[in-house]
């Protein structure tokens, strides 16, 4: 139950999908304009992570990695077919976005209606791929953590669009420098919110709790991702008085 | 260029800097800002997008005509996830630490906006050789902006350039360091690529008026 609660607020806060790794960065930029529309999007992409991850963690599981197919019988216990990790997921991806388009559409079509447009976007949103491939190399190890760990990057991601649709929809009215309308101060407040969520990576690696965190999901973590943890806690100070 | 005609060197050169597909179309920030923080990933990068757009947009280029419509995003990502699969098993194949440090994002070039976006925007209708200059002109003008912010980070962040120690060794004092000068760590944070690109911008509009943003 510990690691569920500590994987879940991890994804959302600390490797949040926009602000640590930068996935799903280019609809976040497109359709952040106006919040409602920020909404549609980001249920879209917590619904869809929610239903590929756990589906991309079975396959993985049982069919792509090293001595998976050993089900099969023991002389496919050598096969190693991770190399096609990325056209099976991607392929799982878009058939699952098409699927719950149909899906929506025959069964709540209020919802399609608000969702509607997002869905087939999602299909080519790097965010989808991205938590199928972190999946992977985090190493997740049962299918409820893999079920958890989409539903709380989806949270995450939504929580950053929503954040920044807000912020645009406010800065229309501030007096901002010409050349750094519309796209480039989007970045730039972004790159401040991303230092403020840095502040977060205190909140697992302070104390006792991080005995708790499993080593193999500590090790697969990337030396750019591992470093950043290092320096987030001598970042914390600094964040708070920029807040301030 | 003698070789190509008017149009197709617009082609090429156009996204380099008027219509650029990272500061202009907002397309593949996602791995822009991820691996920047060291310029040979940056170059590395580059050099995986440039192949399999090149690659990529000519087949699209070629299938035009029997990629029924309502199909078309599956056999698109079906492309791109072929050529990218080449790309991952020549970096494991030759550099291997490389490949470790780009991890997920060389998969994440399947899903990179740029390629998807030039085959909507470009393959879909024209020929082979247009979609091909199209697709390396692209992929160069994303790869000039990788490069510039993988630049500035590994310069400002880590004092080296390519893994050489242009401003001197911090540890011994020698060059810059001699006189007090201190490395910026947190260049190599993901907050300051955002803050790159967005400099990046601003400088780009800067210099070219009729890019302004209405709001």
């Amino acid at each position: 139950m510990l690691e569920h609660i500590e994987l879940f607020f991890k994804s959302i806060f600390i490797d949040n999908m926009v602000f640590a790794t930068f996935l799903g960065m280019c609809s976040y930029l497109a359709v952040s304009k106006k919040v409602s529309t920020a909404v549609g999007l980001g249920a879209a992409v917590i619904f869809v992570l929610a239903v590929t991850v756990p589906l991309n963690w079975l396959l993985d599981q049982y069919i792509l990695r090293d001595g998976a197919l050993s089900w099969l019988g023991p002389e496919y216990a050598d096969y190693d077919l991770s190399f096609l990790s990325f056209i099976l997921f991607i392929a799982t991806i878009a058939t699952m976005v098409q699927l719950v388009e149909i899906v929506v559409e025959k069964f709540s079509p209020s919802l399609y209606n608000s969702l509607g447009i997002f869905l087939p976007l999602i299909a080519v949103n790097c965010a989808i791929l991205g938590g199928s491939l972190f999946m992977q190399a985090r190493d997740i190890q049962t299918l409820g953590l893999a079920f958890n760990y989409g539903i709380s990057s989806g949270i995450g991601w939504f929580l950053a669009i929503l954040a920044i649709a807000a912020i645009r929809e406010k800065i229309r009215y501030s007096n901002v420098p010409a050349p750094l309308r519309g796209l480039g101060i989007t970045f730039i407040i972004t790159g401040l919110m991303a230092i403020g969520f840095m502040s977060f990576g205190g909140m697992l690696t302070g104390g006792d709790e991080e005995a708790t965190t499993p080593p193999a999901q500590q090790a697969e973590i990337t030396p750019e991702i591992e470093e950043e943890k290092e320096a987030t806690v001598a970042m914390v100070e600094i964040t708070n008085e920029k807040e301030k | 260029m003698g070789l190509l005609s008017k149009k197709d060197q617009k082609l090429i050169l156009d996204p380099l800097a008027d219509d650029n597909p990272i500061t202009i179309q907002v397309l593949g920030i996602c791995s822009a800002l991820a691996i920047t923080a060291q310029l040979k990933a940056s170059i590395v990068m580059s050099i995986a997008v440039l192949f399999v757009m090149g690659v990529g947009n000519v087949v699209i280029s070629a299938m035009r005509n029997i990629i029924p419509s309502k199909i078309r995003i599956i056999v698109q990502l079906v492309v791109v996830a072929t050529l990218v699969i080449v790309v991952d098993q020549v970096l494991k194949a030759y550099a291997y630490s490389l490949s470790k440090e780009l991890s997920v994002f060389v998969g994440l070039i399947i899903t990179n906006c740029i390629i998807m976006g030039r085959f909507e925007a470009f393959a879909l209708g024209n020929g082979l050789w247009r979609s091909f200059l199209d697709g390396i002109g692209n992929a160069l003008g994303y790869g000039v902006i990788l490069v510039i912010i993988g630049f500035f980070r590994e310069l400002l962040g880590s004092g080296t350039l390519l893994g050489f120690k242009v401003l001197g060794d911090p540890i011994e004092k020698t060059g810059l360091y001699s006189i007090g000068y201190e490395n910026n760590g947190f260049m190599l944070l993901s907050p300051m690529a955002l803050i790159v690109v967005g400099l990046i911008i601003w400088v780009q509009r800067s210099r070219n008026k009729a890019l302004i943003e209405e709001n």
